[in-house]
């Protein structure tokens, strides 16, 4: 596959939670090197959307190709859609580093031994050579001397790093950030964008839902306004927030300000 | 989230000195009632039946450990249906649960061996078959009440622990293509026995304590090998109270042992 090959692509997605349509219709294409920001007020299904990426929530209809490969889908039948082939899904998940906004550390493991976890246990990755590339992005996220803690005794901005080094081990395709610091004290988000920020500007492929619209201006090539549902309005960054075209955008832009 | 330098709510006041007037006082107190007791009372017994204490201990010990090993690897698919179902068989777990909780662990044990040990003995195939030799004795009824009653309460906790496991730790293992069987055994299963480490630790202290009820259907246990003493000396008190002291220490040291594999894994304010 060339390097500007389409990671992800989002086809028409719909999600329902029983009466209420989340998701009404979203496409999406995430090429190799894009950083995506999708925002939206609370309630536009965005965090809906990133989850049904990589099919932590299961979409009602449409079609989600992770580097070139479709996820197989079927009925459940009740008008909804269940995974046609659990391995392929598994096999795909490993290529999406998520991020959460609850860091979801595993508490019962050191830093260090969340961070091997999944290239020692999914992928079979030795053992030796896993922690080798563990202990190099903990250095990187600043956590090197924290790696024999455990994650309670940990400040949230670091099992947020420390949650980044974990989705990085796996040497993702694209990386998911679900409002990486929406469940940060005000003070401990700096650190966690400036990580995030890194990873932008190395030209890691990311999608990430946010709250932060400086931060959103500053890093993404391209940003995505969901509103209701669907898509409102796209575009890069400088045109999304200098000069918005819907009344809605135009509205969320200024009540953010 | 706070940082790590901020001290905790809760600041224990300093230790005290162990010699302090109302410890000196309580200490001598205690001192005397060693005192009177091991020389006003009788003791000479104690080395006639040594041998017999210690394999009697060894055997209450091995009741405990085994019943509890085997009861626990029951109670982790027992707590484990009730959470995930299917629907039938958590239903089935919860109702054995809900049976032998709600009966005496005596009655269990009574039922088991002067019911089914006699039901058994009418039927020329088992008496014939390679089991009977061990089906006559009484430690196989003994163990078996014990084991499902450690079953059956664990169960419940293991239930608790189960569904106390935060999602978000589940669904991370999810997102990173982790399969079922890999989920359980690296996450979910040693997370719920982290969090139900302190209330196993309870558990199989009354679990000890449970051991000497398998001396009435006369398994040799230390409980068994007291009364022996009993009778055989016509003592009362003397060996009831090396008995009490006996549970005293192997509690002590049980607790202690749990206690160093709870540290294993630090956690703060749970």
């Amino acid at each position: 596959m060339a390097e500007t090959a389409q990671a992800i692509e989002v086809r028409d997605l719909h999600k329902r939670f029983g009466p209420l349509e989340v998701l009404k219709g979203v496409s999406l294409t995430a090429r190799q090197g894009d950083v995506i920001a999708l925002i939206g007020g609370s309630g536009s299904g965005k965090s809906t959307f990133l989850r049904c990426i990589n099919m932590l929530e299961l979409p009602t209809a449409g079609k989600v190709t992770i580097h070139g490969e479709t996820i197989e889908m079927k009925s459940d039948g009740h008008g909804g859609l269940m995974p046609a082939n659990r391995r392929q899904i598994q096999r795909l998940r490993t290529k999406l580093g998520m991020v959460f906004q609850s860091f979801n550390l595993w508490q019962h493991m050191t830093v260090l031994q969340n961070v091997i976890e999944v290239p020692v246990h999914v992928l079979g990755q030795p053992r030796d050579k896993a922690v080798e590339v563990a202990e190099a992005l903990l250095r990187r996220v600043g956590l090197y001397e924290k790696r024999d803690a455990y994650p309670s005794f940990l400040s949230g901005g670091q099992q947020q790093r420390a949650a980044i080094a974990r989705a990085l081990a796996i040497q993702p395709l694209v990386m998911l950030f679900d409002e990486p610091t929406s469940a940060l004290d005000p003070e401990l988000v700096g650190e966690v964008l400036s990580v995030i920020g890194d990873l932008a500007q190395e030209k890691r492929t990311m999608i990430l839902v946010t709250h932060e619209m400086k931060f959103a201006r500053q890093v993404a090539s391209h940003v995505v306004y969901l509103h209701g549902g669907v898509i409102e309005e796209q575009g890069p960054p400088e045109a999304i927030f200098e000069n918005p075209q819907s009344e809605r955008l135009k509205k969320f832009i200024s009540s953010i300000h | 989230m706070s940082e790590v330098q901020v001290p905790s709510a809760y600041v224990a006041p300093k230790g005290r000195s162990l010699f302090e007037p109302h410890r000196i006082f309580l200490m001598l107190v205690f001192a005397v009632l060693i005192f009177c007791v091991a020389w006003f009372m009788r003791w000479d017994w104690l080395p006639r039946y040594q041998d017999r204490l210690i394999y009697g201990v060894g055997q209450t010990l091995l009741m405990l450990f085994s019943t509890a090993i085997v009861g626990f690897l029951f109670a982790v698919p027992l707590g484990l249906v009730q959470v995930t179902g299917p629907k039938p068989l958590a239903l089935l777990a919860r109702g054995f649960c809900t049976l032998i909780r709600g009966t005496p662990l005596l009655l269990q044990l009574w039922l088991l061996y002067y019911g089914l040990g006699s039901v058994f003995a009418q039927f020329p195939e088992i008496r014939s078959s390679f089991l009977w030799p061990y089906l006559r004795q009484a430690w196989p009824y003994g163990f078996t009440a014990l084991m499902i009653s450690f079953a059956a309460y664990e169960g419940e906790v293991m239930r608790g622990a189960f569904a106390g496991v935060p999602r978000g730790e589940l669904e991370a293992a999810r997102a990173f293509g982790m399969g079922r069987f890999t989920l359980f055994r690296r996450i979910w299963l040693p997370r719920a026995i982290h969090r139900a480490l302190p209330t196993l630790t309870g558990e199989t202290v009354l679990q000890l304590k449970s051991t000497p009820l398998v001396a009435t259907v006369t398994v040799v246990d230390v409980y068994a090998i007291i009364s022996r003493v009993r009778q055989e000396t016509y003592l009362t008190y003397e060996p009831l109270l090396l008995l009490a002291l006996i549970y005293l220490c192997l509690t002590g040291i049980l607790v202690y042992a749990f206690r160093l594999l709870e540290n294993r894994i630090p956690t703060r304010g749970v």
